[in-house]
């Protein structure tokens, strides 16, 4: 099981890489390098427009580590937690997953920073972050544009495949590096 | 929400700091959260070049079509209550195909085209459908197939194998969509249109095309 996970993340970057250009090239006449620079460009913007969103939550998540009240938070889940065999590092994740994604983001930045990105507690927050989005950003952003103000049961779903997500995520690279 | 959220961590962290006698490295930690903020967006630079460079190939090369024409059969078993022809599918298969490639950017457009066109199906605009809460469904727990940033910001912090998370992220998300969408079936299932809707959509049966038409903002 590992080593098909681990063949499958090693396989799909080089499969990609080498597949679409292929593609493009031979049954499609495009003109790959041209193609690929033109795109690459708004790669930049992209990467810039994030470092205010970043900053300010890596700001507020930084303090919220070195005050202590982190600690203070996990102190009272971790009894929980350890019973559960789950590091109990990773539930701020789980509920900042839903709400915000660039609070998110940067909690699992801070997780991968202290703890390493090899670790344990790294690859669940990698997981975890990698695994889902951010369900109210997509729920106001979708029914806002349309002005749908009942949602109905919309939230409910949406958070409820988040908490599935989150254990799922745990689990798995539980038992796949465990 | 996100505000309070903000507001909460730095409030909490200057009273806990105050109590605990911390004030020093909570300054320190500021300034260093505001320098990792910066550091990480550097990082990610490389690869979404890279990476969004790779997928215009794939949008020029018409990939991105032909995978939501794959997914047509599954979209069209998701929306039972959509027509085959309406241009609401052929949306929902584009947003789903940008999602898969990790196109945020170019799936939220898709996603709000298709929910404007689901929009001209629903009776009663201030109420969603079950196909609209379908797709978001779909949309929040987003199946990507190369979480690009997450690699990128392991790369940045030394890891011996960035994209070794692909595979857990993929199961992850797999188990992720599937509850949603069972959920999704569930709820459609046990919950009734809210007891205004039948009145609502009698009375707005007569109006609904211009009701429909004139609602969509972006």
């Amino acid at each position: 099981m590992y080593n098909f996970f681990t063949n499958m993340s090693a396989w799909m970057i080089p499969a990609i890489i080498v597949f679409i250009p292929l593609y493009a090239a031979f049954r499609r006449k495009v003109p790959v390098y041209e193609t690929f620079v033109e795109g690459a460009k708004d790669g930049f913007g992209t990467a810039i427009n994030i470092i205010p969103h970043l900053v300010g939550m890596m700001v507020a998540i930084s303090m919220f580590r070195a005050s202590g009240a982190l600690e203070l938070m996990l102190s009272a889940v971790r009894p929980l937690f350890d019973w559960m065999g789950i590091p109990s590092e990773v539930l701020p994740l789980g509920i900042l997953r839903p709400l915000t994604g660039a609070g998110s983001l940067a909690f699992t930045t801070d997780l991968i920073q202290n703890f390493g990105p090899d670790s344990m507690i790294g690859r669940i927050a990698s997981t975890i972050q990698g695994s889902t989005d951010t369900t109210l950003y997509v729920l106001t952003v979708y029914f806002g544009a349309i002005g749908i103000r009942r949602t109905r049961y919309a939230l409910k779903v949406g958070l409820f495949s988040d908490i599935v997500g989150f254990f799922a995520a745990i689990f798995i690279c539980l038992y796949i590096f465990g | 929400m996100v505000n309070w959220i903000w507001l909460f961590f730095i409030v909490a962290s200057v009273v806990v700091a105050a109590v605990n006698g911390k004030m020093d490295a909570v300054t320190q930690a500021a300034f260093e959260g505001a320098k990792s903020g910066v550091t990480v967006s550097f990082g990610l630079i490389s690869i979404m070049v890279f990476w969004l460079g790779m997928m215009r190939i794939a949008e020029d090369a018409g990939l991105l079509q032909k995978l939501a024409r794959m997914l047509g059969p599954i979209v069209r078993m998701l929306f039972p209550d959509v027509p085959r022809n309406h241009p609401a599918i052929g949306y929902i298969m584009s947003n789903l195909s940008a999602n898969l490639f990790g196109l945020g950017n170019a799936a939220t457009p898709m996603g709000i085209k298709a929910m404007q066109e689901l929009q001209k199906l629903n009776p009663d605009a201030s109420t969603a459908t079950p196909a609209m809460c379908t797709l978001l469904a779909l949309n929040t727990s987003s199946i990507t197939i190369i979480p690009t940033t997450l690699i990128a910001i392991r790369m940045n912090y030394g890891s011996a194998n960035p994209a070794e998370i692909i595979g857990t992220t993929l199961a992850a998300t797999f188990v992720a969509t599937s509850a949603a969408i069972l959920a999704d079936r569930w709820y459609r299932r046990k919950s009734p249109p809210p007891p205004i809707v039948p009145k609502q959509a009698a009375q707005n049966k007569k109006v609904k095309p211009s009701n429909a038409g004139g609602e969509p903002v972006v």
